[in-house]
């Protein structure tokens, strides 16, 4: 028998991703798994205030639209799905997801694994990572999650779940459960943790290895970018990837988009910390084997670390951003006149209000599809924005801000327009480290017409 | 001859809370020792000065022909509660990228 191989797909990037590329993924590229990672730092915190406001909230608001489009397909073809649209509440996004199946007729099993929502159980007290500072010394806590292992997916691909869905766990650790249980890797080899690993790096932008966010006209071009195509990898036994798109799709794998996202986030190259290795990628091998085909080899790995790294929310405050233009001769010096007339006129209400001028460049526009190039030079009539930026815990004091800019309309300099203002809370975040010891991952199986816990 | 970075490497910020990470990868791999000698962590901190407040550490990394800044405390940083305009930072790789270079007849 020859080298085991598998091949696993990124379907989703970040939260607000696009679905049409996952949707052809699970049609056309024969997968063995799927991974979609939608849970930025801070979205989880957001989730857990709406979970506060109703029970059965919490996870990812898009997690149906997505799964009502993919799992008629991911389970008729037989992939498996692993995702972290549980963010704050995966129970609940289980039994969501298995309601979905149900009236589909799917005898399909999900998965929710839990035990990242460690709140109950953190010493406030101890110093946050960022600034030294006591974790409750910078506002009222409303959320503490830790990134959980593949270790933690485990027993859910063990018990034969066809969708595992998940709250906080580390991006890559998304990857390297299927790819090692599908692989017949130990978790405790780093050699094997650390090539999981870089695929899961790799793969966990979706389109952003694939030619999204790489584009610069003439100097980096990236063909029918609009049809991007997102990746997939064939893994194999010895920890060999080959990174692969779809035929007719847009987008462009090659070593220079790879390398891109090798690096991406990336605080120390020879020691990339995850709950399942310590990286090493300084002597990785990035090789393009033809037309979007590359070839990437030569992970380190070391032990993975004793501690946890905990996301912690607390309550920020609310923020407004209020702006407006002023357009052609001497828009510039209009635009600051107005900065400094708000400025005066927020003078001692304690607020410290970020106050700058962008522009001053003519900017292109357009109404219909296409934005006319060239618009600029034809018509050099310089355009400034000005913009006002301010946070506080008083609400009322906050929306001063965004009055005092549309104020501007009758009572600053001429020719002020299109105000705009926004504001709404912020949800801080800090980060901690716990010992893996004192966190309990748990996997929650529902199979069809049934929902009963497992250890 | 003075060309903007722009014209030799091409680059990609990442972002963890406060701390910023900017990769440059030469266009040319032949223009690896150029970037070596001349895109110092002292250069980078300098030109990026009123958007990084810390300590710039510059990794080399040869094998794969790219050069790795991680810049700390970036200035109105961290996603969540920044007040500026890209909460993020991702805009610090063309930043970056506008950095002049003067470079003596090349090849």
């Amino acid at each position: 028998m020859s080298t085991p191989r598998t091949r696993i797909g990124s379907g989703a990037g970040f939260a607000g991703d696009r679905v049409e590329p996952a949707v052809d993924l699970l049609n056309r590229a024969r997968l063995d798994d799927l991974v979609l990672e939608c849970l930025a730092e801070r979205t989880i915190a957001l989730g857990q205030q709406r979970r506060l406001a109703d029970p059965d909230t919490g996870y990812d608001p898009r997690l149906l639209d997505r799964f009502e489009r993919l799992l008629p397909i991911a389970t008729a073809r037989g992939v498996r799905v692993v995702t972290n649209m549980g963010a704050a509440n995966p129970i609940a996004a289980g039994a969501q997801t298995r309601r979905l199946l149900d009236r589909i007729g799917s005898p399909a099993t999900v998965a929710a694994v839990t035990g990242d929502d460690v709140l109950a159980s953190l010493d406030l007290d101890a110093p946050a990572l960022e600034d030294g500072r006591p974790l409750r010394a910078h506002g009222e806590i409303v959320s503490a999650n830790a990134y959980l292992g593949a270790d933690a997916i485990w027993p859910a691909l063990d018990a034969g779940a066809d969708v595992v869905v998940t709250g906080r766990v580390a991006d890559p650790s998304l990857f390297l459960a299927p790819l090692a249980h599908r692989l017949g890797w130990d978790l405790a080899d780093p050699a094997s943790a650390a090539a999981g690993t870089v695929v899961g790096h790799l793969l966990e932008c979706a389109g952003q290895l694939t030619g999204g966010y790489f584009a610069d006209p003439g100097y980096k071009d990236v063909p029918g970018l609009a049809e991007l195509g997102f990746p997939f990898a064939d893994v194999t036994g010895d920890g060999t990837a080959r990174l692969g798109k779809l035929p007719d799709t847009g987008g462009l794998l090659s070593r220079a988009t790879v390398r891109e996202q090798l690096l991406y986030e990336i605080t120390d190259p020879g020691a990339y910390h995850t709950p399942d290795v310590v990286l090493d990628l300084r002597q990785l091998a990035v090789t393009e084997q033809g037309r979007d085909a590359v070839l990437v080899t030569g992970a380190v790995g070391r032990p993975r670390p004793d501690r946890l790294k905990v996301s912690v929310g607390y309550r920020a405050g609310h923020r407004v951003e209020a702006e407006i233009s002023y357009v052609g001769p001497n828009a510039d010096r209009r635009a600051v006149l107005a900065g400094e007339v708000v400025a005066a006129r927020l003078a001692g209400t304690g607020l410290a209000p970020r106050i700058e001028v962008h522009g001053a460049v003519p900017v292109a526009a357009s109404q219909g599809a296409a934005i006319p190039v060239g618009w600029a030079e034809d018509a050099p009539v310089p355009e400034c924005r000005l913009r006002v930026a301010a946070l506080s815990h008083d609400r009322a004091l906050v929306e001063t801000v965004g009055h005092e800019v549309e104020a501007l309309y009758t009572n600053g300099p001429a020719g002020g327009g299109g105000v705009r203002v926004r504001s709404g809370e912020v949800i801080g975040i800090v980060s901690t480290l716990i010992p893996r010891s004192s966190v309990r991952p748990a996997v929650t199986l529902m199979e069809a017409a049934d929902a009963r816990p497992t250890a | 001859m003075r060309v903007l970075l722009h014209e030799l490497a091409h680059c990609r910020a990442g972002d963890k809370g406060n701390t910023a990470t900017l990769s440059v990868f030469p266009y040319d791999d032949a223009d690896y020792p150029l970037l070596v000698r001349e895109l110092t962590a002292d250069r980078v901190r300098a030109h990026l000065a009123s958007h990084v407040g810390g300590e710039v550490v510059r990794y080399e990394l040869p094998n794969l022909v790219a050069l790795h800044f991680v810049c700390h405390q970036v200035v109105d940083g961290g996603v969540t509660t920044s007040l500026a305009l890209d909460t993020h930072g991702k805009t610090l790789s063309s930043r970056l990228l506008s950095l002049p270079l003067d470079l003596e007849d090349r090849r």
